[in-house]
């Protein structure tokens, strides 16, 4: 541990009023270490890859692609991979399609709450560079400058193949130990932080939502 | 004394660990065998048959957890308390000594009062997660529980009046000698208002609401993440091997052996099933009305049924 | 409607309420344009004496050139399966308009978009000062045509390097398909 980390700063939580200050936590959010014991490391990166478990919440057109993911086609139960209604519970966060500036602040408040090691893959074109939608005044054109994202699959929108093909890559990259997203996110929340209240002028929430 | 404990209980409770390894492991290989069946039925591969073990491994390894005070803590652990206490005192195999857990005279009622345990301990910790949907699960599922509880009871009123004895032991051994003897046979209103019952237990459709993923996100569990949902999921596997080895036990005349008590739990466990995917989901007011119309008229019938026909 | 009622119907709205530039664009849609003081009075007399009884929806068009906006109301009849589109112009600055949420209870949310997104205000319409679709917007209201979209984008949300747009034309002539010999 560095010597920053015993010095952390608490989170401002300017949006919250003063009553409501008293009901949200202002700690900031830290780092998780890898496990000590590589073997340990290598089996929990195995379980973590081997069951991925989506956040059902379709935030653009490109989730459309999803269903036929889960039905007998290109069924990806085979893979391990379940939907989750609650984001406590999943691990994968599928950033399908265009993401309006409204939905881009329930998105930051759902992979807040998520746990531990989580991923994010954008899907579609619209999250890489803006997509069809790049000269508008509601969607995004760049979405890691908000959080951070683990695989990109561009197309508008990729078939489910891709969307497969992908899923197999980033649980090779999980086995390997890359995927650290959530890492890269608490280690650089105050450059995250200041993009997204860029975007979203009505700030209403805490600033991290445990 | 202590010499009593190191000869008698230390090796019974070696022996329930054992038993406690094998019906969790056959839970959860239940479990993955039944999705793969659905999903053969529905065209599709379905998941590989190691999928609840590695799901149980990965909420294991979260490395990050939120916490919502003590009781949020203590919530999964009344659940898994239940039902490993629950199995502790159900003979699993009759005739093995190795296997017989804990039990002992009057195990019958003690096992009923912890099926009912586990659920309010996780009520309580469900509640105080603060997460709305869980408190509205929590409601649907006890009252719900509430109204299952009632057939089942009157049914095992009726056996333990049938075979006068308050022991799962002694029931099973009643029911030794040919398929002629199982209560399913003898007493077989009784077994009705059970197998009744036993389409709430098993928590499938129609009797689902408290779980309906699409209505509120996952109900009673929804809050429950990292280590605390590893705990739930055990317990999900645990407890429904153990209701399928209780319902064996009282009404399909036991097991003998390992391969014996397979072969009948999944087949009970089937009857759930077949239900399950047949029908839709009821509203908790509709489920709780059917509970104490039919099945309830049902387990009253066997208790008069053992009365005026059995034991006359 | 028959031709001959509608006609008659026309007549008539063109001496009361002094109409004009009637146009039937298609056989069954009709546009006219009123002024501004007997708008109102004119959709309450299509309403309740003509049978255009559905409003279908509020919309507006900039004619940032001409420096009005020109909203138009467009009511059907169910009886005789006509649509008739009131066209009625207000100024660019200050834009207001009355409200119709009396006469239809679901004007008031075509009146909230509008406002949103033109800056028309609707004095007396339920709910108007809340966000609609954009939440914190501090900008002028966007579809109107002095602003810059593009440029909006750009300075908000930044521009990825290395975005590369196709034209299937081009590609398929040159890439796919050389020996094709172009257009056939």
């Amino acid at each position: 541990m560095s010597k920053d980390q015993n010095k952390e700063v608490a989170l401002k939580n300017d949006g919250l009023s003063e009553d409501e200050k008293l009901y949200f936590s202002d700690a900031r959010p830290r780092p998780y270490e890898p496990y000590s014991i590589k073997a340990v490391e290598d089996f929990a990166n195995w379980a973590r890859a081997n069951s991925l478990w989506i956040l059902a919440f379709g935030t653009g057109c490109c989730s459309i692609e999803l269903r036929p993911l889960m039905t007998a086609r290109f069924d990806i139960s085979r893979f391990g991979v379940a939907g989750r209604p609650t984001p406590r519970q999943s691990s994968l966060f599928i950033i399908g399609g265009y993401v309006s500036v409204k939905t881009l602040k329930r998105i930051i408040r759902s992979y807040e709450q998520m746990q531990g090691p989580k991923f994010i893959i954008a899907l579609g074109s619209c999250p890489a560079n803006g997509g069809m939608y790049f000269d508008s005044y509601n969607t995004i054109n760049q979405f890691d400058l908000y959080l951070p994202v683990d695989m990109y699959i561009t197309g508008c929108m990729p078939r489910p193949e891709a969307l497969l093909s992908s899923i197999l890559e980033l649980q090779e990259d999980i086995k390997a130990g890359n995927c650290d997203g959530a890492n890269r996110y608490v280690n650089n929340l105050d450059w995250y932080k200041a993009n997204q209240k860029k975007v979203i002028k009505n700030w209403d929430m805490p600033d991290y939502n445990w | 004394m202590i010499s009593e404990a190191f000869t008698e209980w230390l090796p019974k409770v070696g022996y329930f660990s054992l038993t406690l390894l094998i019906v969790t492991f056959y839970g959860l290989l239940v479990g993955a065998s039944i999705e793969r069946i659905i999903a053969k039925v529905q065209g599709r591969i379905g998941i590989p048959y190691s999928q609840p073990f590695i799901n149980i491994a990965k909420t294991f390894f979260k490395r990050t957890a939120v916490s919502h005070g003590i009781m949020f803590y203590l919530g999964p652990v009344f659940r898994i308390a239940g039902g490993i206490g629950t199995l502790a005192f159900i003979p699993v195999i009759y005739g093995s000594e190795l296997f017989s857990n804990f039990s002992m005279a009057g195990d019958l009622f003690l096992v009923i009062y912890f099926m009912f345990f586990g659920q309010l301990g996780m009520a309580l910790g469900a509640g105080e997660s603060g997460h709305p949907y869980s408190a509205i699960g929590i409601a649907r599922g006890l009252s719900q529980m509430t109204a299952y509880e009632v057939p089942f009871a009157l049914a095992v009123i009726s056996i333990v009046i049938q075979y006068d004895t308050l022991s799962i032991t002694e029931i099973v051994a009643a029911q030794q000698g040919g398929w002629q003897n199982w209560t399913v046979i003898t007493n077989w209103v009784a077994t009705l208002a059970a197998m009744l019952a036993f389409l709430g237990m098993s928590g499938y459709s129609p009797f689902d609401i408290f779980l309906a993923p699409q209505e509120i996100p996952i109900g009673p569990p929804t809050e429950f993440h990292s280590a605390y949902l590893s705990f739930l999921q055990l317990n999900r596997a645990l407890f429904g091997a153990t209701k399928l080895v209780l319902f064996m036990n009282l009404f399909f005349g036991g097991a003998t052996g390992w391969v014996e008590l397979m072969i009948k739990t999944f087949l009970i466990y089937m009857v759930a099933i077949i239900v399950g995917v047949a029908f839709p989901r009821f509203r908790v007011d509709q489920g709780i009305r059917f509970f104490f119309k039919i099945p309830t008229l049902i387990g009253i019938m066997s208790i008069v049924y053992v009365q005026m026909v059995l034991t006359s | 409607m028959a031709n001959e009622l509608m006609n008659t119907m026309l007549n008539r709205l063109k001496t009361d309420f002094s109409v004009s530039d009637i146009i039937e664009r298609k056989p069954a849609l009709t546009t006219l344009k009123v002024a501004r003081e007997n708008a109102e009075r004119l959709i309450r007399e299509l309403r309740d004496r003509e049978g255009f009884t559905h409003l279908s929806f509020i919309t507006c068009i900039d004619y940032i050139e001409d420096g009005i906006f020109t909203l138009v109301y467009m009511l059907h009849n169910y009886d005789s399966n006509d649509t008739l589109g009131v066209e009625v112009d207000i100024s660019r600055d200050n834009a207001e308009m009355t409200s119709i949420h009396t006469l239809w209870a679901q004007a008031w949310t075509y009146q909230r978009e509008l406002r949103e997104m033109f800056g028309i205000n609707f004095p007396g319409s339920p709910r108007l000062e809340e966000d609609f679709c954009l939440e914190g917007w501090d900008d002028i209201p966007p579809m109107r045509r002095e602003f810059d979209t593009k440029k909006y984008s750009s300075d908000q949300f930044g521009h990825r390097e290395g975005r590369h747009s196709e034209q299937p034309r081009e590609h398929m002539k040159v890439t796919l398909y050389p020996t094709r010999g172009g257009d056939e």
